[in-house]
């Protein structure tokens, strides 16, 4: 394409005028020509794209590398859950190509179904498929889906136990799940609010290590679970660069707030420390929301069989996240007024802030869980924790820039271990 | 009740195969020869006691739907229409090649078969297309059927997209063994052979394509029974009777209801383990429409196994007992009075039964295997008085 030539008799363009198709160097050839219209900037590289495109749909310039074979097919189960007479699968096309779902096996039987919408699965399709099925209580079952080209499919109900209904009960005690592994936890570890403020400066720095260390685990801990997930998901939606663009917008959304309130932007009256505490309630209410949501789904999915022990796990589990919030809130920090008391509701906020997405979590696993879903949230999780562990880091950096000392201390990396092995060991109650 | 629609044909991964490997005339040829017994007059009796199609009224067939919705929704959705087959488990049943007969000069009787072996997709149970590679456009191959001491003589053509070859189990020469390397060998695609021998011995037998790698070969469909009937010259005495009942140019023949039922596989998705079984191919064929018999009618089953990727299949007759004859090679059955058998690859037999005095219904028979049997393998005999 080339750029409209000038007719004879058109006043030449001042040269303030843009001017199109300049080289860097010699004399400016173009300097005769009307500028382009705006209208055809556009248009140019459309109609060049749409003329591509043509090509490669009508002209089959790759007929080389054609086939006739149809790709590999992929159907992917997103849930699988267990009715009072049967099974009611949802499945998705993660192909490149239709599918037709054309017979149900489960346990090595062949058995009806009713499939919603029926006909052709398309690309990215999702479909509902209900089995009825007598289910053996606790015990496994493995449900396979034939395809019309003779492929199968198939999914495992790995403890089968009635997926609850969202009724109000079921709302209650998943709730409550939610409460005991995010609320009940998080508000333990702020009682030792007042321990924590009669500490030393060096003892308070340590139990900031401590934090930073409870977050480090955290965050392989999320990242692991986003990863584990997203490998659950269909090829076509990219569940790893899901969880790391997640991660990274979250990341960059955290900076751009935290840029507002640096010392010097105005008008926050909000001091550092509380910031950097909501801050952490922020990230860790976004890994309960991971954590509630795999509870409720081990839960409804009949995974966790260990009932109140997991709970109990859980919530001892979860305590050194309220340590690690109030950790910076304790008096002779930079940023707080000398006589900075945080007030009562300051702990209520956070502990909602960080506990209270269980709640939510523990609902939507249990309930309706989506693995995309939760990757996204396990990656914003990952974003959110990684910027808070900067920020903790920067507390503990300044405190030691301003004594003329240095963070590097023994008691900081023993508080920091702590962290790490307090999480560890106590995860240990509650992986399966 | 929205219900799932399957049945319905595309182009798929297969028809490449066959489309880009026929393409050269080797098509046209086999379409010839495929038609070429049927066109020649061959005989396709209607099975004695089999409906070919229900009447609307039929109440066993719409019963047994019935049944099956009883029975907590077990069982495949939709039914595999015979039309676009082109073979029907229900005719398989009874569908006797009997060759072209002539006489030789010194009065021995010649039957000629031609065989083609193709490309072919066929549906093994409702929705499910299979990519097999099969004898005269069925699965299982034509049932040959001859007369111990006839001559033989199979002309093959190979129409599909990989070397073939056809393998009797039967009294032969090395060279008309059909495997790889002795006598015509493989037989490449475009490629025919004769094979020629004397029907020995007299019993229930099979033939199936012995190129390499044989398991494929013979998973994707390449196998048919095999009926050597005994001469009833050659048997006096006591066991003369007996033959004659076998023998199918005897009067004693007409009397019992003969049918033949080669239990198969079939592994979709080539993982090395089968996803459907059935006899004569077709899931839940004679579940879905049960095998119509009568009562009082001696019942002879040529039962032949070739079920890949499984060591041993079965047959289980409910309700009833069966005399067995293992291979068929006896006169004098080598079970009496089971109800069970089991028949490693390649194995086959001859049972014998009745119904007499018993009440009219739906008899069941299967493997006893329970997977084989809930995966496909299941089928009734809908006694009738």
């Amino acid at each position: 394409m080339t750029a409209p030539s000038v007719p004879e008799g058109t006043p030449r363009p001042s040269s303030e005028s843009p001017v199109v198709g300049r080289g860097v160097s010699g004399p400016p050839v173009a300097s005769g020509r009307r500028p382009l219209p705006a209208w055809a900037a556009w248009l140019i590289p459309l109609a060049a794209l749409l003329a591509m495109l043509a090509y490669l749909a009508f002209g089959d310039p790759l007929a080389f590398f054609r086939s006739d074979l149809p790709p590999a097919e992929a159907v992917t189960f997103e849930r699988i859950d267990v009715t009072p007479d049967g099974f009611r699968a949802t499945v998705v096309n993660g192909g490149p190509a239709p599918v037709t779902i054309a017979q149900v096996i489960v346990d090595d039987a062949y058995w009806n179904f009713t499939i919603e919408p029926s006909g052709e699965l398309p690309r990215l399709g999702r479909a509902t498929i209900s089995i009825p099925y007598p289910w053996v209580y606790g015990e496994p079952h493995f449900v396979r889906l034939l395809t019309t080209t003779g492929l199968a499919f198939e999914g495992e109900v790995a403890v089968a136990v009635e997926t609850p209904s969202p009724g109000a009960p079921e709302f209650l005690a998943y709730g409550l799940v939610g409460v005991f592994v995010g609320i009940v936890p998080v508000a333990l570890g702020m009682l030792f609010f007042p321990a924590l403020r009669r500490m030393g400066r060096k003892a308070l720095n340590a139990v900031l290590a401590l934090t930073i260390g409870m977050l480090v685990f955290l965050l392989i801990d999320t990242g692991l679970e986003a990863f584990e997930v997203a490998a659950t998901l269909p090829d076509v939606v990219q569940g790893q660069a899901l969880v790391l663009l997640a991660a990274l917008l979250t990341w960059l959304i955290l900076l751009v707030v935290g840029a507002l309130r640096r010392p010097g932007a105005e008008g926050t009256k909000l001091p550092r420390v509380l910031y950097v505490a909501g801050m952490i309630a922020f990230g860790i209410g976004l890994h309960n929301l991971g954590e509630g949501m795999a509870i409720g789904a081990a839960f409804s999915l009949g995974e966790a069989a260990l009932g109140s022990f997991l709970v109990v796990g859980f919530t001892l589990h979860n305590i050194t996240e309220g340590i690690g919030i109030v950790a910076p809130l304790t008096p002779g920090r930079e940023g707080t007024a000398a006589g900075y008391r945080p007030r009562l509701w300051t702990f209520a906020a956070l502990t909602l802030i960080a506990g209270a997405p269980a709640i939510l979590g523990a609902w939507l696993g249990g309930f309706s869980y989506s693995p995309i879903l939760a990757a996204v949230f396990l990656g914003i999780g990952l974003g959110a924790i990684w910027q808070v562990i900067v920020e903790v880091g920067r507390l503990l950096r300044d405190d030691a820039v301003r004594h003329d000392e240095t963070a590097l201390t023994w008691a900081n990396l023993a508080g920091f271990a702590a962290g790490v092995a307090v999480m560890y060991l106590t995860a240990l109650l509650v992986k399966f | 009740m929205e219900s799932h629609q399957p049945g319905k044909r595309r182009i798929s991964r297969r028809d490449f195969l066959k489309a880009g490997l026929l393409g050269g005339g080797a098509t046209a040829v086999a379409a010839t020869l495929v038609q070429g017994p049927a066109a020649a007059g061959h005989v396709h009796p209607l099975p004695v006691g089999v409906q070919p199609t229900p009447a609307p009224d039929s109440a066993d067939h719409t019963g047994h739907h019935a049944a099956g919705q009883d029975h907590g929704g077990f069982g495949p959705i939709g039914e595999v229409d015979p039309a676009v087959n082109g073979f029907d488990p229900h005719l398989v049943l009874q569908d006797w090649d009997f060759g072209q007969v002539s006489t030789l000069p010194g009065g021995q009787t010649q039957r000629d078969y031609r065989i083609v072996a193709v490309d072919k997709e066929f549906e093994i149970a409702p929705g499910v297309v299979f990519p097999g590679w099969v004898y005269n456009g069925r699965v299982p191959g034509p049932t040959l059927r001859c007369v111990e001491g006839d001559h033989i003589r199979i002309e093959f053509f190979n129409g599909g997209s990989h070397p073939h070859t056809i393998h009797f189990h039967g009294i032969h020469s090395a060279a008309m063994d059909g495997v790889p390397g002795v006598g015509p060998g493989m037989i490449q695609p475009g490629a025919s052979t004769v094979y020629e021998f004397d029907a020995f011995p007299f019993g229930c037998h099979l033939y199936h394509c012995h190129a390499i790698p044989l398991k494929r070969h013979i998973h994707k469909g390449l196998y048919g029974a095999f009926i050597i009937d005994p001469d009833p010259t050659r048997h006096p005495g006591e066991d003369n009777r007996q033959a004659r009942s076998r023998h199918h140019l005897s009067p004693e023949n007409k009397d019992v209801n003969e049918m033949v039922m080669v239990m198969n596989a079939f592994d979709t998705d080539f993982d090395g383990e089968n996803e459907v079984y059935a006899v004569n191919t077709v899931a839940f064929a004679y579940m879905n429409k049960p095998i119509v018999i009568r009562r009082d009618q001696r019942q002879r089953l040529y039962l032949v196994n070739l079920t890949e990727f499984d060591p041993i299949n079965s047959f289980h007759l409910h309700a009833n007992f069966f005399d067995y004859y293992d291979h068929g090679t006896t006169l004098k059955p080598t079970l009496h009075t089971v109800d069970t058998i089991m028949q490693c690859q390649a194995q086959r037999g001859i049972l014998e039964f009745d119904f007499k005095g018993f009440e009219p219904g739906p008899y069941m028979f299967h493997a006893h295997q329970s997977e084989f049997a809930e995966l496909g393998w299941m089928g009734f005999f809908e006694v009738q008085a």
